[in-house]
């Protein structure tokens, strides 16, 4: 549909935002997030913490924890209502380095003035990846005393993005000089209500443009099995790459204030149990994470799982590598030390 | 009080929705005239009567852009996060709003009513980002100047 770029100098691919991949015919992005989920290998995913620093050492330290074992990042943007850098600033920070980043883009914070020159300038700092949300309320966060915008939803943000980069315009109609080429992302919460009708919002969503969609914390696997089915009714699945989240619980405590404080959290009780009695807690929450990765590769449709591990980031690739769920496949690393790059940086 | 009533409404959604179809047109037509002969002059008391009448049924909130027959007789502009595609990720267990848990989503109820209604795979179409100048002004002066469509009976 559109031409294929050539990057300017092909030596330095994916290691500067300046510099980017080729883009390859019927995708929409540079990036090598798309490359992998059109090649149809099955996508992991997980989410960086990005710190209450102003250190961009931090960012490329938490990043390098998860080096070889996923095919993109989410920086999360003020996630939970709480302040910290960023989601750009980190993408930034992680395209420089060569990493494929996710940003995540709320309607809490932001306006859609504001957003869409966000998006404009993430597409020029060489980020391929958005995930388009409505955001948790203010009141969840550490300023709930702050005012909630709310200027579009989850849907008209991912409208929005895609009326930028398929008719290179704003929302204005303002023509744009040069396109941001994005793949757009939409999340999906299929655990709670309304249960019956999540299927059909997901449809909504992918209508408004989402390319990929990642989901909400999985730990109810027929529950899953059941959206799943429904999404392929529809044929929801050939239209969008379905990738699910998984967590990894600590101990039957977390698990049960996350149930009560998370919004939007399901954790059946069998699995509290589980944890509850196991001698070790932590290795048993790493293990049902594994197993729930497993589970979900098998089910027709799903095309990755997106590892969520607030606080315990650095066993990611280990539960990665016990789920077996990339077989042989090595997801790219970079080569240099992140010492070295937080110099040029 | 005005909770209570919402939520009758959207529990009767089906009849409420036969009421809208019956009712409106004829709302419409009459406002064309009055706006024909008086122009701006009336758009006060009009306004007023419209917030009065969709404020003690449904809560409205005078957005502009009514898509309660596409809703479930359940107003967006209810939510918390005024999503007007929704619900978001954060609704209850129990399917009361993740903001408010004294108040149930009004996203559920909005699927909930649209299962009801004749016409309620409205609720599928995506609601384009609102236009924030139209607070406050009546959807239905609006129609009758056609400033937007009418949607049933554009449709149907």
């Amino acid at each position: 549909m559109i031409d294929i770029e050539v990057p300017r100098n092909p030596a330095k691919v994916g290691t500067n935002p300046g510099d980017p991949l080729p883009r390859l015919e019927g995708h929409v992005s540079h990036g090598r997030f798309e490359q992998v989920l059109r090649a149809g290998q099955f996508a992991v995913t997980t989410e960086i913490a990005p710190p209450d620093s102003a250190d961009p050492t931090e960012v490329l330290r938490r990043a390098s924890l998860f080096d070889g074992y996923v095919d993109a990042i989410n920086a999360t943007d003020g996630s939970g209502a709480h302040c910290h850098m960023s989601s750009l600033a980190v993408c930034a920070i992680l395209t420089r380095a060569g990493y494929s980043p996710i940003l995540q883009v709320s309607c809490r914070d932001r306006n859609r003035i504001s957003i869409q020159g966000d998006t404009l300038g993430a597409a020029a700092l060489g980020v391929c990846s958005v995930l388009c949300l409505s955001g948790d309320d203010v009141g969840a966060g550490d300023h709930p005393e702050a005012k909630p915008v709310f200027d579009l939803d989850s849907i008209s943000l991912a409208q929005t993005i895609k009326i930028m980069r398929d008719d290179s315009q704003f929302l204005s109609g303002r023509k744009l000089d040069l396109a941001p080429r994005m793949m757009i992302g939409s999340s999906i919460n299929p655990f709670v209500p309304p249960i019956a009708n999540r299927a059909d919002q997901l449809a909504k969503k992918i209508d408004s443009g989402a390319e990929f969609i990642q989901s909400q914390y999985c730990f109810d696997i027929p529950m899953l099995k059941d959206f799943m089915a429904k999404a392929r009714d529809l044929g929801l699945t050939e239209k969008a790459y379905i990738i699910i989240g998984a967590g990894v619980l600590p101990s039957a405590k977390t698990a049960t204030w996350m149930r009560s404080n998370v919004p939007g959290v399901h954790i059946p009780d069998e699995l509290v149990r589980r944890l509850e009695q196991s001698e070790k807690p932590k290795l048993e929450g790493r293990k049902i994470c594994a197993e729930i990765m497993q589970q979900v590769k098998e089910i027709d449709g799903v095309a990755g799982v997106h590892v969520m591990a607030y606080r315990q980031e650095k066993w990611v690739g280990d539960v990665v590598k016990c789920s077996g769920v990339l077989g042989d496949r090595k997801p790219w690393a970079p080569e240099q030390s992140f010492a070295n790059i937080a110099a040029i940086t | 009080m005005s909770y209570r009533v919402r939520l009758f409404a959207v529990k009767h959604s089906r009849f409420f929705e036969r009421l809208y179809h019956s009712v409106n047109p004829a709302i419409v037509g009459t406002l064309r005239g009055v706006n024909k002969v008086f122009g701006k002059k009336l758009d006060r008391p009009i306004t007023a009567m419209e917030s009065g009448l969709k404020g003690f049924l449904f809560d409205c909130k005078m957005c502009g852009n009514c898509a309660l027959s596409k809703t479930g007789m359940s107003c967006p502009m209810n939510c918390p996060k005024t999503i007007r595609n929704g619900p978001c990720g954060g609704v209850r267990a129990d399917g009361m709003c993740e903001v408010k848990p004294e108040m149930k989503c009004v996203w559920v109820q909005a699927w909930d009513g649209a299962a009801r209604m004749k016409f309620g795979d409205d609720i599928k179409d995506i609601e384009f980002a609102i236009d924030h100048r139209d607070q406050g002004k009546s959807t239905w002066l609006r129609i009758a100047r056609g400033e937007i469509a009418e949607k049933v009976s554009d449709r149907h």
